[in-house]
């Protein structure tokens, strides 16, 4: 079985929430549930000295973690220098060094 | 989402005197189906139509694929209206919803940019001394079927209703991108209410099968299949949509396009050899038919004339269910009786009358 015909089919990238495992997810949220309130307008991300140096992304790894899409979640917070600048500018006040804090509690080591 | 919906998206298609556009592809892949739309418009239903040998590609594969430039495709579209009406024709019908989709884009650009028309019209005289003359009307072949379709219900002898059970035939329709995700106004029914295949499937007496993909692309997407490397992206579509239909329990799928009706058709053979992964009843696909071959089995034309031997996934038990009367020893000879080939075996291709034709050439 399975000929090669010099490619393999894709799979779907689709993220499901109903069958992802939001156990983490829901304790971070319990934690801190300002979180909830963010609109993904990405002033965190823009002002991240960590993410102008490298590809850390602030808000896509929050977001994702929230959909229960942990994979990396934990090493690309470790990325994060903590100087809190991205909580100066959040528009909803929310305590984004908390939120590394939790993320890193809850899906590492730490 | 209301069912009328697509009421509001309504266009003007001409009644008579067509000038008619091939495709490149679907003379390859279903060879039967241009031929069986003009015997179908001329001998069944009395229109004029012009079928020009002079016409040629829109080159638009070779536009989306980033070879062709604008300009370019342009130029060579100018040359396929003027050629129009050379011909005395001012009603423009192609068989390709790739070229539909060039014609909408490139009569939308010379109205939106008159410059660009200006362009295209110096540089055809330039290179071939023709003037250009646009369309009245700018339709694709399927609006025509679908304008014709009660009249085709008229003359039915086999309308799409399973003869053993005398249930409607469960029908998937599949509308090419670029029929109306361009532009909405276009199409019979716009982007989200597409009822061009509809209403012809529903005035021959099938049934259309609603399904959660239903408006998927069915993964053509030129650069996507022209590279190797990209072919599981373009797979992967198919894929989506054939398992999303199939617990539907569709009897074959009807589409309007030449890439879809290809890539439906030929991924269930793709699918089953890297995956294993088969569909339909038993295991034998789903049928792909194009909706110039559904309305030639309606009208009671000869499977085989119709060119369904070129399938790759095989056509018999739909025939079958149809109650359609074909002689499996004329499957794979062409014109005088010429032993055209057959394809090997394949989890898709199992109604092969192993053996009929071995004793041939």
């Amino acid at each position: 079985m399975a000929t090669n015909f010099g490619f393999s089919i894709s799979k779907p990238r689709v993220i499901d929430v109903d069958t992802n495992n939001l156990k983490k997810s829901n304790e971070i949220l319990a934690a801190l549930p300002e979180l909830q309130s963010c609109i993904g307008c990405g002033s965190c991300t823009a002002s991240c000295t960590a993410g102008n140096l490298t590809s850390y992304n602030f808000r896509k790894v929050h977001t994702l973690v929230r959909r229960g899409e942990y994979a990396g979640a934990y090493e690309e917070m470790n990325k994060c220098m903590l100087c809190g600048k991205c909580r100066l500018l959040c528009p909803r006040g929310i305590n984004t060094r908390r939120v590394v804090m939790l993320i890193k509690k809850c899906l590492g080591d730490f | 989402m209301r069912r009328s919906n697509w009421e509001d998206y309504q266009k003007s298609i001409a009644d008579d005197h067509y000038y008619y556009g091939r495709s490149c592809i679907r003379q390859n892949f279903f060879p039967g189906s241009e031929k069986a739309f003009l015997e179908i418009l001329a001998k069944e239903l009395g229109r004029d139509i012009y079928d020009d040998p002079l016409h040629s590609s829109c080159t638009g594969i070779g536009y989306h694929s980033d070879i062709v430039p604008l300009d370019t495709i342009m130029a060579v579209v100018a040359r396929q209206f003027a050629l129009m009406d050379e011909a005395g024709y001012e009603n423009f019908v192609t068989s390709c919803i790739t070229s539909f989709g060039i014609y909408t884009e490139i009569l939308s650009t010379w109205e939106e940019f008159p410059e660009t028309e200006e362009r295209a019209a110096k540089t055809l005289y330039e290179a071939t001394g023709r003037k250009l003359v646009k369309p009245k009307n700018m339709a694709h072949t399927s609006d025509v079927i679908f304008h014709f379709r009660k009249q085709i219900a008229e003359k039915m002898c086999r309308p799409l209703i399973n003869v053993t059970t005398g249930e409607p035939l469960r029908v998937v329709e599949h509308i090419g991108c670029h029929y109306a995700k361009i532009f909405p106004k276009k199409g019979i029914g716009g982007s989200e209410f597409p009822y061009v295949l509809a209403g012809m499937i529903e005035s021959w007496g099938g049934e259309v099968v609603d399904y959660p993909e239903r408006r998927h692309c069915c993964g053509f997407g030129f650069r996507n299949y022209l590279v190797q490397a990209n072919r599981g992206y373009s797979v992967a579509n198919s894929q989506k949509k054939l398992d999303s239909m199939a617990p539907y329990r569709p009897d074959f799928i009807v589409c309007n396009c030449p890439g879809c009706s290809m890539f439906l058709d030929k991924w269930q053979y793709t699918i089953a050899e890297m995956e294993g992964t088969t569909y339909g009843e038993g295991g034998q696909g789903i049928p792909v038919l194009t909706y110039e071959e559904m309305a030639g089995l309606v009208l009671g034309y000869d499977p085989w004339q119709l060119g369904m031997q070129m399938h790759q996934v095989d056509v018999e038990p739909l025939l079958n269910k149809m109650g359609v009367q074909y002689d499996p020893t004329t499957k794979y000879l062409g014109k005088n009786g010429k032993y055209i080939g057959k394809p090997a075996a394949a989890a898709v291709n199992n109604c092969n009358d192993v053996g009929l034709y071995e004793i041939k050439v």
